[in-house]
């Protein structure tokens, strides 16, 4: 049985295979709106995501399955202080299928030891969260037809931002990728990433500025400086600001380049970026739903 | 001085750390195994000043020794068959290592969940980097249970 816990489970052709089937449910939903009919998706939410669990929800919906699950941890067994593994081990009999979200670090990773269903991590703390990082490449891939050779920007809060860390660790499987990491100091990519960049020859550059590095993206991946993520309010109000995307920044940039963002947004790209045809995000989230339905059907042995 | 007699079959530790031989006894589960095991402390060295040695009594293919690479290098492991040293043990860094050293990591899961093993994966044999088999954080020193 096949679970998805880091972005990397997937090899590079088994990526290629999904994502073509993600395609190929784009072009026709109507093909694929029963595959799943019968089968039962739980949403595990341990923390409250809204996007990521309609996401998952959505896609298992449009393929004809049900849904069932909790959508923060006040409302499931946890706060009765059952532990992971025993939640997934009754899970197992109710669903065919798990996305779980977690706050604590490797959570999912315990719920697939113990589960007798396939379990897909859908966000563990600040460590991993794979099916974000594959909609960001099927976005590229489908808007971009192919993954190697891009010069990628990577904005905003580089230290914290798991989706960037699970990004640059999945796009350096592609030949000819160079980095940009635009950042204040105090919130650049963590060392064990540049150090890994350098074991692997990637080449990257550190800027402070976004509007000096702008004509040479390909891309450019904005993200937001979360809260959450800091234990002290002045800090967050002093950066959170920092680095705004707007119409004049756009200007700068190259008629093709696109813009991506995880979202949800706060004010890191201005609301007039949204009609610029480079702006990619919304069409992320789509690409969201359709990279998770290829997903669900892969790891229940549907995809073929 | 104390003397401790020969094994016929078994392991003999030496240059255990001074004080090291009570913690390298839990590790390889020597309180769950049924042989005699002598605990040596303080010996005099003339490397190491003091050192510990452990005499395990047991078949020498009960015993699991990897852990040991990582404890500590510098242990001596001598196999022993009817009496005498047959080998010199090579330690090897394990794959894995359970409940050796623990994961300090506030955000990882082996902080919560009830009765989870602290397991750590060798990620870089090179480097000998261990990383927590959940959360990924590198084991850092005095980690040791």
């Amino acid at each position: 049985m096949r679970h998805l816990m880091n972005p990397l489970d997937f090899s590079v052709e088994e990526l290629d295979r999904l994502f073509d089937l993600a395609n190929e449910i784009e072009k026709n939903p109507a093909k694929y709106a029963h595959v799943c009919d019968g089968k039962i998706l739980a949403t595990c939410f341990y923390e409250p995501s809204t996007r990521t669990r309609l996401s998952f929800e959505s896609a298992m919906t449009r393929l004809g399955g049900r849904v069932i699950g909790f959508a923060d941890a006040n409302s499931s067994s946890a706060a009765k202080g059952e532990s992971v593994s025993d939640t997934i081990r009754v899970i197992s009999c109710y669903a065919d299928i798990c996305a779980m979200r977690h706050p604590k670090e490797g959570a999912p990773m315990v719920a697939s030891e113990k589960s007798r269903i396939p379990v897909i991590n859908a966000g563990d703390g600040g460590h991993y969260h794979p099916t974000q990082t594959l909609t960001d490449l099927l976005t590229i891939r489908s808007l971009k037809g192919h993954l190697d050779g891009f010069t990628i920007g990577l904005c905003g809060d580089l230290k914290f931002g798991r989706t960037v860390h699970s990004l640059i660790n999945a796009l350096v499987r592609y030949p000819g990728t160079r980095f940009i990491f635009i950042s204040p100091e105090e919130l650049k990519v963590p060392d064990y990433i540049t150090e890994m960049l350098r074991e692997k020859n990637v080449p990257y550059e550190e800027v402070i500025r976004l509007e000096n590095v702008m004509p040479q993206l390909d891309m450019l991946y904005m993200t937001r400086v979360q809260k959450e993520r800091f234990f002290n309010e002045e800090d967050y109000v002093r950066l959170k600001d920092f680095y705004v995307l707007d119409t004049a920044k756009m200007e700068l940039a190259r008629e093709d380049m696109l813009v991506l963002h995880p979202l949800p947004r706060v004010n890191e790209i201005s609301v007039e970026v949204d009609d610029d045809p480079r702006a990619a995000y919304f069409r992320q989230a789509q690409y969201g739903v359709y990279v998770r339905m290829a997903l669900i059907m892969t790891l229940l042995g549907l995809a073929s | 001085m104390l003397n401790v007699g020969k094994i016929e079959e078994g392991f003999v530790l030496d240059h255990i750390k001074a004080g090291k031989s009570l913690s390298i006894y839990e590790h390889l589960g020597l309180d769950k195994l049924d042989c005699t095991v002598a605990i040596i402390k303080n010996a005099r060295s003339e490397k190491m000043g003091k050192k510990d040695i452990l005499k395990v009594e047991c078949d020498i293919n009960t015993l699991d020794l990897d852990v040991l690479a990582f404890i500590d290098h510098n242990i001596t492991v001598n196999v022993i068959k009817a009496g005498e040293i047959v080998q010199k043990k090579e330690l090897v860094l394990p794959q894995q290592i359970k409940n050796v050293i623990k994961c300090h990591n506030p955000r990882c899961i082996t902080s919560i969940e009830q009765e989870l093993p602290h397991i750590f994966v060798l990620a870089d044999s090179a480097k000998e980097v261990y990383r927590c088999k959940y959360c990924e954080e590198k084991y850092r020193e005095n980690a040791i249970f």
